[in-house]
């Protein structure tokens, strides 16, 4: 049995359609970035899902970690006033 | 968090009905579960081109030949779009087409059966993609994010398949007897294997309770198949063809076709491996596979030097 472990690099997938932002979509392999949009044409837009393409190696991306939630997150929900309800409107006042 | 911790969170996401994703803890035996599915479901995708492949330089017409490339084109993309959601679990594509070549993987055993005349092409797109729709139908809404996302994407593209292949076997039964004749064929060899791509009946499989708790499977396999049973009877019979099952009726109470025992010693020997078509299907694709080396090895040789030729300048 021949060894497989030849795969081509990972590169990650984003497509944009008409005036949304860019949406991750997948993966692909491929060995450099003309194939890896040729690729992502090829697999993720075949029914006309998108006009533009972006690829990432995968190993370039930054990613939160879940286990830092909580800590990276913090919603500071103690600052009630970043609230729209926060706030007394003077009675009368209309449309704000 | 504490493992203990980590268990609750995960319980309660997928009590709600949310979503893992890729970085989320979960139980080793979720990830190996959602891990054997979905690579098995890749490799399905992308073995089942073969049957198919057989028919591409005998198709009738320019018109069936354009089609069946598409949807052979198609079932590659679905491979591709599922071994992507695998690997977000950490296994990269080249273990996973080892596990394949060595066995360790298995495909659907659909696969493994031979598709001996044209009308096998209709019974393919018809029964066998009718059967994975309502399969993969189901696993949109999976637990797992990437396998319930690339689950969308096939569904999108899996009507069409299932609609030319309905085409072909009624265009068929408007023809001569001879035509007739090979889709009634075609018909009595695919039916029973297609009616058992739902698996093992609920009483005798292992996977499918703890799959249905982790929501990983969404319906049962017998529930699944009664649904395709009662949409394809009904599809037959306004073509004309028979379904090969003395034992099928209608039950009126329920409003369900009822079907004869199925031959589950048939569907364990294919399997196990001793289909008409298991060692062939594994060794075209170690060959192609082979045959592709020199390919990415040159590709791989032109980015480097190409990268290198970026950092000098």
């Amino acid at each position: 049995m021949e060894n497989n472990n030849d795969q081509l690099p990972l590169w990650e997938v984003f497509i944009q359609k008409g005036g949304s932002p860019f949406k991750h979509e997948g993966s692909i392999h491929a060995s450099d970035k003309n194939m890896a949009l040729q690729n992502a044409r090829d697999i993720y837009t075949r029914r006309g899902e998108g006009r533009l393409i972006w690829v990432v190696p995968s190993n370039a991306i930054a990613s939160t970690s879940v286990e830092d939630e909580a800590e990276f997150f913090d919603p500071s929900d103690d600052k009630i006033y970043r609230h729209p309800t926060f706030y007394k409107m003077p009675e009368g006042a209309k449309n704000i | 968090m504490t493992e203990e911790e980590k268990l609750i969170r995960f319980n309660s996401l997928i009590e709600q009905d949310e979503k893992i994703e890729p970085k989320d803890w979960m139980p080793e035996a979720y990830r190996k579960t959602v891990l054997r599915q979905m690579t098995q479901h890749a490799h399905s995708e992308v073995i089942g081109m073969q049957p198919e492949g057989n028919w591409v330089l005998r198709a009738p017409t320019l018109r069936a030949k354009k089609i069946l490339l598409a949807k052979i084109q198609d079932e590659g993309g679905h491979g591709l779009y599922l071994y992507s959601a695998a690997e977000t679990l950490g296994m990269d594509r080249s273990t996973m087409i080892q596990q394949l070549h060595e066995g360790k993987a298995k495909y659907s055993h659909i696969f493994n059966y031979p598709t001996l005349n044209w009308a096998d092409i209709g019974a393919i797109g018809w029964l066998v993609d009718g059967a994975a729709i309502v399969n993969q139908v189901s696993l949109q809404r999976t637990s797992y994010g990437p396998y319930a996302r690339a689950m969308v994407r096939i569904c999108k593209e899996e009507s069409f398949h299932q609609r030319q292949g309905y085409e072909i076997m009624a265009h068929m039964m408007e023809g001569t007897k001879a035509q007739r004749e090979m889709a009634q064929d075609a018909m009595n060899r695919w039916w029973w294997p297609s009616l058992m791509m739902f698996g093992p009946s609920d009483k005798d499989s292992w996977h499918t309770q703890e799959s249905m708790h982790w929501k990983i499977k969404r319906s049962s396999n017998d529930d699944l198949r009664q649904k395709f049973i009662d949409k394809t009877v009904d599809q037959a019979y306004v073509i004309g063809l028979t379904v090969p099952d003395k034992d099928l009726k209608f039950n009126e109470a329920t409003s369900h076709w009822e079907i004869g025992a199925i031959n589950w010693d048939e569907f364990w020997n294919v399997v196990k491996g001793n289909g008409l078509c298991n060692h062939k299907r594994i060794s075209h694709h170690i060959q192609f596979h082979n045959l592709g080396k020199w390919v990415r090895e040159a590709i791989m040789a032109y980015a480097e030097k190409n990268n290198q030729l970026q950092t000098s300048n």
